[in-house]
């Protein structure tokens, strides 16, 4: 049989390496998840499931997970692209602060968020009802009344709602999209675009035609990280989402409240199923662009 | 080193070995010493990081006038639950001090805590106390008084989650204990109360400091229930001159077991400083301590020394109202308990 020769050696050393340290790193905490749940029988998975409670919070987290992941799939891309495309005085800050969500510690920017979009903080303030009305009030000496009654009802509830968990959930998630989404914007030459419009593309066809399908994987990915990321984040989202039962409790939540009550297994078995759904959607996010791939592969 | 002749090669490596042996026999010798020095870990609730932060400055001097080594205290803090987890699933510490008596019971299966641990050391083997008051806004502008005034229509209370958060859950206790001792005893009347108030709760924090945040930085609410020492805190932190501290007549007693984590401390030989540790808290120096951090001291004297900080207050406790914590857990607090039920649909 002829061996398959690699360009760079130790591949055996390497595979042996990624698979140990994949059992270590990931696959063992999962077994003992599933091997903690299972200790609870069938029974705390069908009670759970059951729980109307439960339900609520898993239909919200994964909701709001998945607007913020559109979200930050619309403005991660935009942000890579100005930052990739233009420069301008300042970027190479800019660029360093959108790591920042990766490094501040959840709570605290929870904490911040919360204060920032709550009913008396600063956004909080112009984005609840009236608060438009009221900054144009305070803005101009003599309003325009006609303007005024337009402005009046315009806001809504920012923190304490699933608004503000989605507000939350983008902040965090937002890194993800830029970070995957930067380089492949990076590669992609000055001269395909030049090319385009020699072959007679105008803007509009360029970006969709040519554009759009180069960096659609890695937006993928990106949103992918971030909804993961998102579903199971507890510290930046408990300070904002007021935790109100079947409004703005998120699951991580009720498996955090679980563990104040001593019901480990119990905790174990949501965060199991939290698990495998999150699962269910990354596999079949995954499949989408697997077809999408092989359907553009010309 | 191609200029080196190899006579002075040899003395330089010869000087290098010498000097590495030196060092690490100077550095083996030290850390020696500093295995020999007593060490204890006291595994604490979060709010208290301050307060044993002057008991263990005291502490040290005190054991060596004794006659004790120079020991090093160590302190973990963290939610009181989570804290008791970390013990049972095997965090060394020698002694636990927290804010529940079922995180202590929670080690009592495994060995790590004498059944009778209430028994080992003086008053419940509480070094201190504290109560739920109300902190409202400056002037009292909704005229909340008492816990009647709670549940009126148009108040908005501010209680952390019962089901994340000590604080909640003393809190729901009190109210429930108010309608048990004022409106007949009824356990249907006493759910209904406890309902009323927490269809005026507009955000349930998962933790004390949350719960304080929303309502003295965010604006959230007419009133805030937590507990005496958080309140204090609150008002010397933020300012007097915006809260007002209402001290209803009846609240809820909360105590704060300690105890020893006796494998470990047996381990450690640390048993006997761990018990002089735990009763040096109930000595006068720490009982003062504790006052200054406005935690009720257990010493009836001391306590009455400071009536001025601790307005007189009648104080029920969990086991006259709700037959424990156990029960109050299992009763209440888990998942479909009669404060899930508030929350039914």
């Amino acid at each position: 049989m002829p061996r398959t020769r690699h360009v760079l050696p130790g591949f055996r050393l390497s595979l042996g390496y990624t698979i140990t340290y994949l059992s270590i790193i990931v696959l063992a905490p999962f077994a003992a998840l599933a091997w903690k749940s299972s200790k609870g029988g069938v029974e705390i998975f069908t009670s759970t499931l059951t729980d109307k409670r439960v339900l609520a919070s898993l239909e919200l987290s994964f909701t709001t997970s998945f607007y913020a992941a559109l979200v930050c799939g619309f403005f991660g891309v935009l942000t890579a692209w100005a930052l990739e495309r233009y420069s301008f005085p300042g970027r190479r800050i800019l660029d360093a602060m959108v790591d920042l969500p990766f490094a501040l510690p959840t709570a605290v920017a929870g904490i911040a968020l919360c204060t920032l979009y709550a009913p008396n903080g600063w956004l909080g303030k112009i984005l609840s009802p009236g608060g438009l009305k009221n900054l144009y009030v305070s803005w101009v000496e003599t309003p325009n009344q006609w303007l005024v009654n337009l402005l009046e009802p315009i806001g809504f509830k920012a923190a304490y709602s699933s608004t503000g968990i989605t507000i939350a959930l983008i902040f965090i998630g937002f890194p993800f999209v830029v970070r995957t989404v930067q380089p492949i914007i990076q590669g992609l030459s000055l001269e395909v675009e030049e090319a385009a419009a020699c072959l007679g593309a105008n803007r509009w066809q360029t970006f969709w035609r040519v554009i759009f399908p180069t960096i659609l994987p890695g937006t993928l990915a990106g949103m992918t990280l971030a909804f993961g990321r998102a579903v199971g984040e507890y510290g930046s989202v408990v300070f904002i989402s007021g935790n109100m039962p079947f409004k703005t409790e998120i699951a991580p939540l009720l498996i955090v409240s679980r563990l104040e009550q001593y019901n480990y297994n119990g905790a174990a078995a949501l965060g199991f199923i939290l698990l495998v759904i999150s699962f269910l959607i990354l596999l079949f996010s995954n499949l989408l662009q697997a077809w999408n791939n092989k359907r553009t592969a010309r | 080193m191609s200029n080196t002749s190899p006579a002075s090669r040899s003395l330089f490596r010869r000087d290098f070995v010498r000097r590495t042996l030196l060092a690490s026999t100077l550095l083996l010798s030290a850390s020696l010493a500093h295995a020999e020095e007593p060490k204890l870990l006291n595994s604490s609730y979060d709010v208290t990081r301050e307060f044993y932060k002057q008991v263990n400055d005291l502490f040290v001097p005190f054991w060596k006038a004794k006659g004790g080594a120079t020991v090093q205290v160590d302190q973990s803090h963290g939610g009181s639950s989570k804290q008791a987890r970390a013990v049972l699933d095997g965090l060394e510490a020698d002694v636990v001090t927290f804010n529940q008596s079922t995180d202590v019971d929670l080690l009592v299966p495994a060995g790590l805590v004498a059944a009778d641990w209430r028994t080992k050391f003086p008053h419940n083997a509480s070094p201190y106390t504290s109560t739920i008051l109300f902190l409202v806004r400056k002037g009292n502008p909704k005229g909340i008084k008492d816990w009647p005034d709670l549940v009126k229509s148009g108040a908005q209370v501010i209680i952390p989650n019962p089901k994340t958060s000590g604080n909640g859950r003393y809190s729901y206790v009190g109210a429930w204990a108010w309608s048990i001792k004022n409106e007949g005893g009824d356990e249907a009347k006493a759910k209904d109360f406890v309902k009323k108030l927490f269809a005026n709760v507009p955000v349930l924090d998962t933790g004390g400091r949350g719960a304080t945040n929303s309502f003295a930085q965010n604006g959230i609410g007419d009133v805030l229930l937590t507990f005496e020492n958080e309140v204090h805190l609150t008002i010397r932190e933020l300012g007097a001159d915006k809260f007002d501290v209402v001290v209803p007549p009846q609240s809820i007693l909360a105590d704060a077991p300690i105890a020893i984590v006796e494998p470990v401390a047996k381990k450690h030989g640390t048993t006997d400083l761990a018990k002089a540790y735990l009763d040096y808290l109930f000595t006068d120096e720490v009982q003062e301590v504790a006052a200054k951090n406005y935690f009720r001291p257990a010493n009836p004297e001391i306590l009455k020394k400071h009536a001025a900080s601790f307005p007189e207050i009648k104080l029920v406790t969990i086991d006259e109202i709700l037959g424990g914590w156990k029960k109050a857990l299992e009763v209440h607090f888990k998942d479909g308990g009669v404060f899930d039920q508030i929350y039914a649909r």
